[in-house]
């Protein structure tokens, strides 16, 4: 089961500091990040990258973006 | 799905390229010194034309704001990003808003302005960007420590429309009356006939560029406060390589349009007590930091929605009018009268915001 992050409705630098403080807790793993803006989805994926984490998907819904990240 | 080109490194070294190339020809076609865009002045600008303060050097609905947000906002709905949103501590932004501007009228120029006019070669720029990257840093602090003005909440369509609206109605108004020759007033606006506000491009061309940029930067995100926040917080230098290219393309362009006048005294609208330029920029960048966007970004988050980005917005444009009617602006003589005690209060303030403003659930 993945870990979810909700980060909906916040801005930035919110939901990549949420994103970045679970991927430091879990180390490795399945995490599914709620965000409600393009920004905010591109910078969760941008800094889950930079932790060497994948993105491996991304589903549009009515309030936002469900980014599946993955290590 | 759509690959975002703008979001990539190229693409927003690309848009701080152009903004940067944009502000110094606006420079030279009318635009005052070392402001070919500057944020916080023109926001001020505006908020003399409509009359809020009445210094009378500083009175011009510019229309590069205007167009900054309605090119966002054309963007966002080009690209299905119109979020309609609000709700998030607007009383704290409105507020932030109000001493981001103060501080920045205290250096003369907001973040934008501090790179060009380190680009024109005034070297009172590194002051202030020292004291911008020090109220950032500060703001990083409060943000490690659960620092959050909440979450917003989705809204009306229409509530998203209000500060585009608002902007389009600025320049219907400055199309009704249009600036007169000589005169300072043109029925219900004030125009500067003298200063930085009577020295402009020409509608067209600012509006053109405004809208322009607006689009760019709406689609790559750009922001200085960011720049700096995320090399703080995330070592990640993403939005700083754009900052990295405005200032690169705009003194190139200043050294072939002979715009580059290197020196600290007697530059154009600056001054240079450097202690001051630190401070102010101090507290704006940590009001920046705390709300999360420099104003431009703020403008081009309005513009996609954001009604809190829109009420910061209207928090620098009452914080001008407070700015020129309680003396806290600075002017080339040296800060204003009352200026040093409106940033210790503006730095109290923003301390406060940010020591009592958590997040319950971390």
């Amino acid at each position: 089961m993945s870990v979810i992050v909700d980060a909906s409705g916040l801005s930035c630098p919110q939901p990549v500091i949420l994103t970045l403080n679970k991927i430091n807790e879990l180390k490795k793993g399945e995490i599914k990040v709620l965000v409600d803006t393009d920004t905010s989805k591109e910078n969760v994926s941008r800094a889950a990258e930079s932790q060497g984490w994948k993105v491996t998907d991304i589903q549009s819904n009515l309030t936002g973006y469900e980014i599946t990240i993955k290590k | 799905m759509f690959k975002n080109f703008f979001a990539t490194r190229w693409g927003i070294i690309g848009v701080g390229g152009i903004i940067g190339v944009f502000a110094a020809l606006l420079q030279k076609l009318g635009n005052p010194g070392n402001m070919g865009i500057c944020v916080a002045c023109f926001e001020r600008d505006i908020a003399g034309a409509v009359g809020l303060h009445s210094a009378a050097v500083v009175q011009y609905m510019r229309p590069e704001i205007i167009g900054f947000v309605l090119g966002s906002f054309a963007a966002a709905y080009i690209f299905k990003e119109f979020r309609p949103r609000s709700g998030s501590a607007p009383i704290a932004r409105f507020t932030l808003g109000i001493f981001a501007m103060i501080g920045a009228l205290v250096f003369l120029g907001c973040p934008w302005r501090a790179l060009l006019r380190l680009a024109g070669g005034d070297g009172n720029a590194i002051t202030g960007l020292l004291g911008l990257a020090c109220g950032v840093w500060i703001g990083t602090l409060f943000l490690k420590q659960g620092y959050n003005l909440g979450k917003t909440n989705t809204t009306h369509a229409s509530a998203g429309w209000i500060m585009p609206l608002m902007m389009l109605g600025f320049l219907v108004l400055m199309l009704i009356f249009p600036q007169i020759d000589g005169e300072n007033k043109s029925g219900i606006l004030f125009y500067s006939t003298k200063g930085p506000g009577a020295m402009h491009a020409p509608l067209f061309i600012s509006i053109l560029v405004g809208i322009v940029i607006g689009f760019g930067a709406q689609r790559s995100r750009f922001c200085t406060m960011g720049a700096l926040r995320d090399l703080f917080l995330f070592r990640q230098i993403h939005l700083l390589s754009g900052v990295i290219a405005l200032v690169i393309s705009a003194f190139v362009v200043n050294l072939i349009l002979g715009q580059f006048n290197p020196g600290f005294a007697g530059q154009p609208v600056a001054h240079n007590m450097s202690i001051w330029n630190f401070a102010g920029m101090t507290l704006a960048g940590l009001a920046f930091a705390l709300a999360g966007g420099c104003p431009g970004r703020q403008l081009f988050l309005a513009g996609e929605g954001d009604g809190d980005a829109a009420i910061f917005v209207l928090g620098m444009i009452i914080g001008a009018a407070f700015a020129h009617n309680f003396g806290l602006a600075s002017s080339p003589a040296g800060v204003g009268p009352h200026g040093i005690a409106a940033v210790v209060i503006g730095i109290i303030v923003c301390l406060f915001i940010g020591f009592t403003m958590r997040n319950k659930t971390t």
